[in-house]
């Protein structure tokens, strides 16, 4: 199984956590946003002051927690705020799809973009294309499945249960010793 | 007064773990005399019977080493934790899922036809795979399944401590054991080892730079290592600041970089995350290419970050396999 055989539930539409730099990406969504440009409603924006801060636990817990794919925004090289944050980012992710790709994520799941302030429309560019990219995916729904995961060891619990409520004076008749 | 009753179980684990009690040594004969072991399979004959006689609470702490890997394991995981005050993961499989944790990159279909069928030093012309009823000679059996994941032992039952380690040193499970039968538990919970980086107990951290700036990584069998420099500046990859102090560091006495068998610290929710950040904050390149050529050092990042914690991971396991 994977997600494209994954069953899409009606009414289902991607859910991207988009973590955006205060200096330039998040300044230029809001830019976007001003001018009026539109864009899919699919992704909840966070606020970060610098891509750098975009520890690689964050990304991983959005995808735990349900999201469909990870968008971060940084400024572009040699622009940072910070000097060297959206350096480190680049290394961080560089790293982090080759990890996702070894767990079974696909590549278009996470994406990183630099978007300085002043371009509001790449802002609706990127988050149109990585919607549809994810929609042509289908659902992560990371909670999903390990909900079904999980049943094994609970059907187990509740079989083990049934037993020993159902025979405990027959296994006391099984062995007797000690 | 009546001893306190320990037991000792093992799961999804090498044998290790078992092998770090006895190796307590002639500490482990005055730890027989101040406690009644009630299960000890590697070592004594017990039947589970015994144990399931027992009242609820009639064992002070049972030691479970191993992950949860099949149907047998997960009930006498519940059976003993029925039974036990304390329920302790002892251990980097218990704690963690250990290495075999790292089996969730795989399907059961897939193991099962790789380790019957396809391994090369398989001979099973048959075919044949255990299965979970036989009959033979009007007897019945029944056999323990193969669950579709490898879990921490937190994942099937309650926990109350964590002895960590691949395989725990004889100092943390003496330790362990005296604050247990002291009554010197830290909360329900802890990790029993320090809960600061391993590099704060590291005898080559003086030589640790405050840049790094990595231009390659090599593995340990790639290069001569100097015993005596921090290995990061050397470009391998070591752990170190995303594990939890307590060993000693004794694998960097052996000259071997740390591998990250004591987990993560409290702060951290997901150890490889973590060491993915920190190594990748200290590489030289500004550009793709030449990150990719330095991280082209790393063939197995998932094998290398979550050696011993892939159950415990955010991620848990592979998708879709």
């Amino acid at each position: 199984m994977n997600a494209s055989e994954n069953k899409v539930p009606a009414g289902w539409s991607p859910r991207i956590v988009a973590f955006f730099c205060n200096w330039c990406t998040y300044t230029a969504a809001d830019l976007a946003g001003v001018s009026r440009l539109k864009y899919a409603p699919n992704v909840r924006v966070i606020r970060l002051m610098c891509s750098g801060r975009v520890d690689p636990q964050f990304i991983l817990e959005a995808f735990a927690r349900g999201a469909d794919g990870v968008l971060v925004g940084g400024c572009h090289p040699n622009d940072c705020h910070y000097v060297e944050g959206n350096y480190k980012m680049l290394r961080r992710a560089r790293l982090l799809r080759r990890m996702l790709a070894g767990m079974g994520i696909e590549e278009a799941r996470f994406r990183l973009e630099w978007i300085s302030a002043a371009e509001g429309e790449k802002v609706k560019v990127v988050v149109n294309e990585m919607v549809e990219q994810i929609r042509a995916l289908g659902p992560l729904g990371l909670p999903g499945r390990w909900a079904e995961w999980d049943r094994e060891v609970a059907g187990l619990a509740e079989r083990v249960a049934a037993v020993e409520a159902a025979g405990v004076g027959e296994k006391e008749s099984e062995v007797a010793h000690g | 007064m009546a001893k306190p009753k320990v037991a000792f179980y093992w799961c999804a684990s090498c044998g290790g773990c078992e092998e770090t009690v006895v190796d307590l040594a002639e500490d482990i004969l005055g730890l027989v005399e101040k406690v009644e072991i009630v299960l000890w399979p590697v070592a004594m004959d017990f039947k589970y019977r015994d144990v399931e006689a027992l009242p609820e609470g009639g064992i002070v702490a049972t030691f479970l080493n191993g992950a949860i890997r099949s149907t047998e394991q997960a009930e006498l995981a519940r059976l003993l934790r029925r039974k036990s005050r304390y329920m302790i993961a002892y251990g980097s499989c218990a704690h963690m899922g250990g290495v075999p944790g790292l089996a969730n990159l795989y399907g059961r279909e897939e193991l099962l036809r790789f380790n019957y069928e396809g391994s090369p030093s398989v001979v099973n012309e048959g075919k044949v795979r255990p299965r979970v009823e036989h009959e033979e000679g009007g007897h019945r059996l029944h056999l323990p399944e193969l669950h579709a994941g490898v879990r921490a032992l937190d994942q099937v039952v309650e926990v109350d401590y964590y002895v960590p380690g691949c395989p725990p040193t004889p100092l943390v499970t003496k330790a362990a054991v005296g604050a247990l039968l002291e009554g010197r538990l830290p909360e329900r919970g802890s990790v029993l080892a320090p809960d600061v980086a391993l590099c704060s107990e590291c005898p080559r951290r003086e030589s640790k730079p405050v840049d790094l700036a990595l231009g390659e990584l090599v593995r340990p069998h790639q290069r001569v290592l100097d015993g005596t420099k921090c290995f990061l500046a050397q470009g391998v990859v070591c752990m170190g600041p995303a594990t939890r102090a307590g060993c000693g560091g004794q694998c960097m006495g052996g000259n071997m970089p740390c591998t990250g068998c004591f987990g993560p610290t409290s702060r951290v929710r997901d150890q490889g995350a973590k060491m993915l950040s920190s190594l990748c904050s200290n590489l030289g390149p500004k550009d793709e290419a030449g990150v990719d050529a330095v991280l082209g050092g790393m063939p197995d990042p998932v094998g290398t970050l979550y050696r011993y914690g892939l159950a415990k991971s955010l991620l848990r396991r592979k998708v879709g396999v």
